[in-house]
């Protein structure tokens, strides 16, 4: 028969409260700097050089047919041969954010293809240079249209992040394994993280699409 | 010491990658099968029905497909089951690309105009006659493109499979990089293969998002 019994694993929630802040601070910061990172490719794959075009495409190609978790071993495992040693935590950052990076490319692509193009033209009717008409123009509009869509993939990388254990980085799946470890309760430890992905999943979501409008396009 | 050259590497992960198809088809086609009773479920007139797919995808789509494969290995496992971490693996990935698929088409039927429903209804059809020949059909057209781009999903869904100890093309390469000490060849390879399957499916996926657009 089967018994389910979550207190040993509940009693162990200090260590679970610490798994999910490092959850939350991997998310943070790879958001911040994914979003960034996409935002400067859209702009050069829509208005760079052919060259930085080209560079862009293959970078995001690459990255969106290949798996998050072959970036992260490429980057922990792979990089060190070449004199690059990195800890668990900032490998999975810079998985992450390369990993966002490129997928927030081709969605604030889709933003700014949709501008018309009288807005350019308006905005250089007014003198501003391009980088002006781009950060004060062009790109508020743009952002606002795909910010939901921006969101999803935030979520879709804070999710992605539970493959970060696999690299001893202690966030939230690492400590649910290594609960289960102890006291055997593999079922009940999997579970309780599940259900704390999923609380988080859907606070990030509501707490981005109220810093959306505030903070990321503000008009 | 076993020396392993390139195309020794090379030649192993190509042999790994064939679990990773076979897996990845697996998985689209029976999630493929399943997401579609979910999908007349979600779109039926029994609103608890109607909930309890809503919270299914809300809990596929909002919990981490790492986690979901352990709860299929243990919970398995709980059971009573004895069950390899093929037919986990397998039984996860199923269900996740069910879930995503279900929601993946529920837009596709929401964008068939309402009229199509009613006309349907006018002429005396019942709501399985009403779907089977007239929704269907025009939202199949328009479903065709996001889901050749899932397939692209779930190829890169079968690698965490590699947690669980299945081997196929990222646990391949795991278990070659541990007796090489190669890992940068190791991981570039496994990168390429992956690349190589899924780069092919997302460009089919694109063009006929393109042939689409071009037709409306």
């Amino acid at each position: 028969m089967i018994a389910l019994d979550f207190a040993p694993v509940l009693a162990e929630w200090p260590a679970l409260a610490k798994g999910l802040g490092l959850t939350v601070v991997l998310t943070a910061v790879s958001a911040v700097l994914g979003v960034s990172l996409g935002i400067v490719c859209a702009c050069v794959r829509a208005y760079g050089s052919q060259f930085g075009k080209m560079w862009v495409a293959a970078y995001v190609e690459l990255i969106r047919n290949t798996p998050f978790i072959v970036q992260l071993f490429f980057i922990f495992f792979g990089l060190p041969s070449l004199g690059v040693k990195l800890s668990p935590e900032l490998a999975s950052v810079i998985a992450m954010v390369v990993n966002l990076g490129a997928y927030s490319t081709e969605i604030v692509r889709a933003g700014l293809e949709a501008t018309p193009k009288g807005m350019w033209d308006a905005a250089k009717s007014l003198a501003l240079n391009k980088r002006q008409i781009l950060r004060l123009v062009v790109l508020p509009p743009a952002l606002k249209s795909i910010w939901p869509a921006m969101v999803g993939q935030i979520i879709i990388v804070m999710l992605g992040s539970a493959v970060c254990g696999q690299i001893s980085a202690q966030e939230l799946s690492y400590v649910a394994n290594l609960i289960h470890s102890r006291n055997f309760r593999a079922f009940e430890a999997t579970m309780i993280a599940a259900a704390m992905y999923l609380a988080l999943a859907m606070l990030v979501r509501q707490l981005l699409m109220w810093l959306g409008p505030r903070y990321v396009y503000k008009h | 010491m076993v020396d392993f050259s390139l195309w020794d590497i090379f030649r192993n992960l190509l042999l790994a990658m064939r679990w990773t198809v076979v897996l990845s088809l697996i998985a689209f086609i029976r999630g493929g099968v399943f997401g579609l009773g979910l999908l007349v479920l979600r779109i039926g007139k029994y609103t608890w029905a109607q909930n309890a797919v809503k919270i299914y995808v809300q809990v596929f789509q909002g919990t981490p497909l790492l986690m979901q494969l352990f709860l299929a290995y243990f919970g398995l496992a709980l059971l009573g089951l004895n069950v390899s971490a093929w037919a986990s693996a397998a039984l996860a990935l199923t269900l996740y690309s069910s879930a995503f698929l279900t929601e993946i088409w529920r837009g596709c039927i929401e964008a068939v105009p309402k009229g199509q429903w009613e006309a349907g209804k006018s002429l005396a059809l019942t709501f399985v006659q009403q779907l089977r020949l007239v929704i269907f059909p025009q939202a199949l057209k328009i479903a065709v493109p996001p889901t050749v781009g899932f397939l692209v999903q779930v190829i890169k869904g079968t690698a965490l499979a590699s947690v669980i100890g299945f081997i196929e093309l990222t646990k391949a390469g795991q278990m070659i990089t541990n007796a090489t000490f190669q890992p940068f060849t190791v991981y570039s390879c496994v990168a390429v293969l992956y690349f190589a399957l899924c780069y092919p499916v997302s460009y089919f996926a694109r063009g006929l998002e393109r042939k689409l657009k071009a037709e409306h």
